[in-house]
């Protein structure tokens, strides 16, 4: 579903290389994790596929099945079914989270042709979505992310990634800043879309989200590269032993 | 006129030429003359004046009326039709009698200045030219004294009880070289409460006064859209003298327009009182120049009251935003809470934002505020968006329409708010890329 050739990226403005040659292919059903040193570029490789600005591919290429990602503009990704969570979640003081979340599910729907939702179809939906997340009705009235927590901020990514029901979701550490309850909500949110053809790109630094969405695959990035694929035991040695030992292992 | 100095004397004597005081002025003459005495000793604004520093005055100065093609507003209904406003209509600044609504309604007297020597209106001789003769201090604004003396007609409203239904003046614009002079008489009389919208573009080039008197316990509520003219030229004045217990309220949407000056002089005179002046002004410089100026100038004279200026920009293509704002707390006026926003959102790098906030505190006891900002459209929050999937068009939409959030809020009545925000974002949709 999601294959990622030999990626490679820059900063615009700086000569600086950040991703030195990605490769990466997420099934369609699959659940991937990524842990890595801080630094290693794990959100780069998320903004990138995204089409956030300030990037420049030099090389390699990334596709959502026969969609060239890097080709479009952000809104058209998450049109074709790309979602990011992103790990800090941005505050948008003025556009309630209500606003928003229908303008995006509608935008989406619209460019994939398809009817509009009615607002009393998404009120339903939303209130139903948001229980769930244990998001109350007047996070959805205020101003998006505006004075949440960050716990608060996490959970509201999860109910916009309920909402849009992207085929591809790339989760840039969600788990961090939720308390154990949070993570536990946030974990069902996931295995709640698991399966029905979607791929999941998990970034996370500790094992414990991992215990309650299973991956697939683990994969340990390093200086912009994945160095190393595994199995879920591949997140429990990290856990146990650091990084240190995988590093100098693929040195 | 001998006191001033030769240019601004014969720029004055120039621009005074073609005007006449009315023959049927009536009980207005003795202001209306007070008022050319006190223009010959003020003169008209010059370029240099420190007061005219962000916008040139040169086109209200100017004796020929520069050409403005009347704007074909037919994607619209009328503004705040909804509501169902009493109507009065003005074309080209001439009352149109067949456009006008049944005035009798209870609580509310109106009358009109063009028929001022039928009636003697003892309630507005104590206004009319008053107000603005007192706003004069500390700054003069000649051109509202210009239009005391000459104005053609104008309203004289006033409300003894609160008054049902809002009242609209709706402009009609139809004359690309018309020249208009209005000058409306508000008087709010003590427990009484009435909300007064003026919606439309009224000429090529306006100017208008409106004074209002809200007196102990009184509520006015004033709302006005300036209309989608291009080219036309506006200076208006508004002066509100403020009682004790009393709310005023006072919202603007200027959207279009190539030169506009939007002053307003409020003075708060009785304890316990609110007064709020918002403003919200959207232009691009692609459809014509836009130049916006807001001057504010809120005086606390009393115990106790709250004063907010909150005003908003948009600017795009070359587009120019002005805001001179000053809250003065005078000695004794304690308790005061003052407050003054102006910000503008740049939408390029052609656009300019010009501002002088001040403060000026006698007493010691009092909590004023006051921040002014120029910005970008936040790239993060645009990409957040995006990647959402709403277009970037719809995402800069409503990064603006948030943005301009916190004035249309000062906009109390929920319909009209609505209505207003409705005007923003078709502007912004017939104005995208
Ligand atoms: N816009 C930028 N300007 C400067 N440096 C950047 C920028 N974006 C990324 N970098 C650098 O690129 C490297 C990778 O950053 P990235 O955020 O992708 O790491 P990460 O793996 O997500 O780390 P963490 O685990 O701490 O979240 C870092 O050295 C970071 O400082
Ligand atoms: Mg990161």
């Amino acid at each position: 579903m999601l294959k990622i050739e030999n990626l490679h990226v820059k900063l615009e403005e700086e000569d600086k290389q950040i991703l030195k040659g990605v490769d990466l292919t997420v099934e369609a059903g699959t659940v991937h994790a990524i842990m890595g040193p801080n630094g290693s570029g794990k959100s780069t490789l998320s903004y990138v596929l995204s089409g956030r600005d300030g990037y420049e591919v030099t090389d390699g290429t990334a596709m959502l099945d026969d969609t060239d990602l890097l080709a479009l503009e952000p809104e058209e990704r998450a049109a074709a079914g790309l979602f990011l969570a992103f790990q800090y979640p941005v505050e948008i003081p003025g556009v309630g989270n209500m606003t928003f979340l229908r303008t995006a599910v509608n935008a989406q729907r619209k460019a994939r042709g398809q009817e509009e939702m009615s607002s009393t179809e998404f009120l339903k939906t939303i209130r139903a979505k948001a229980a769930e997340l244990n998001i109350d009705a007047d996070m959805l009235k205020r101003p998006v992310n505006v004075g949440f927590s960050g716990g608060e901020k996490k959970r509201n990514e999860i109910l916009q990634m309920a909402m849009l029901e992207p085929r591809m979701c790339i989760l840039d550490e969600t788990d961090s800043g939720l308390d154990v309850d949070a993570m536990r909500l946030v974990a069902d949110g996931v295995n709640a879309l698991r399966g029905e053809g979607r791929g999941f790109l998990v970034i996370t630094h500790y094992q414990r989200l991992l215990d309650h969405i299973a991956p697939d695959f683990v994969h340990i990035m390093a200086d912009g590269r994945i160095v190393k694929s595994g199995g879920p035991e591949l997140a429990l040695e990290v856990e146990k032993n650091g990084y240190a030992d995988i590093l100098s292992e693929v040195a | 006129m001998s006191a001033l100095p030769k240019r601004r004397q014969d720029a004055t004597e120039a621009r005074l030429t073609n005007l006449r005081l009315p023959v049927s002025g009536g009980w207005t003459l003795p202001a209306r003359e007070d008022a050319l005495t006190r223009l010959g000793a003020m003169g008209l604004p010059q370029r240099r004046d420190e007061y005219w520093r962000f916008t040139d005055p040169a086109a209200f100065n100017a004796v020929e009326v520069a050409e403005a093609e009347p704007f074909q507003n037919d994607d619209e209904t009328p503004l705040f039709n909804e509501l169902k406003p009493i109507e009065i209509t003005f074309v080209d600044g001439v009352l149109d009698p067949q456009a006008r609504d049944d005035l009798r309604h209870e609580g509310l007297q109106v009358a009109f200045l063009s028929s001022a020597v039928e009636t003697d209106i003892h309630w507005a001789r104590k206004v009319f030219g008053r107000l603005e003769a007192a706003g004069q201090v500390p700054v003069p604004r000649p051109f509202a004294t210009l239009n005391t003396a000459f104005a053609t007609d104008g309203l004289l409203i006033r409300a003894t009880k609160p008054v049902a239904r809002p009242v609209a003046i709706r402009y009609v614009h139809r004359d690309s070289r018309s020249d208009a002079i209005l000058h409306h008489v508000v008087r709010v009389d003590e427990g009484a409460s009435l909300t007064l919208l003026e919606t439309g573009p009224a000429a090529a080039r306006l100017n208008t006064v409106m004074e209002s008197d809200i007196a102990d316990n009184a509520t006015f509520h004033h709302v006005r859209d300036q209309g989608r003219t291009h080219l036309r030229q506006a200076v208006t004045s508004v002066f509100a003298r403020i009682g004790r217990d009393a709310t005023y309220k006072s919202f603007t949407m200027t959207a279009n327009g190539v030169l506009t000056r939007n002053e307003h002089v409020v003075e708060m005179l009785g304890d316990d009182s609110v007064a709020h002046v918002a403003g919200i002004a959207i232009g691009d410089g692609r459809t014509g120049r836009f130049h916006h100026d807001d001057t504010v100038f809120v005086t606390h004279d009393a115990l106790r009251c709250e004063s907010r200026q909150v005003f908003k920009k948009v600017l795009k293509n070359g587009a120019v935003g002005v805001f001179q704002g000053k809250i003065l707390v005078k000695d004794g006026a304690q308790k005061t809470d003052g407050y003054q926003i102006s910000q503008s959102l740049l939408l390029d790098e052609d656009s300019q934002f010009l501002a002088k906030p001040e403060l000026e505190i006698y007493a010691d006891d009092v909590a004023c505020s006051h921040g002014s900002t120029t910005g970008a459209i936040d790239e993060t929050a645009l990409y957040y968006l995006r990647s959402r999937g709403i277009p970037e068009r719809d995402a800069t939409d409503l990064l603006v329409l948030a943005f301009l959030a916190e004035a249309l809020e000062e906009v109390d009545d929920p319909v009209m708010a609505e209505a207003l925000q409705d005007r923003l974002a078709g502007w912004l949709a017939r104005h995208a890329g």
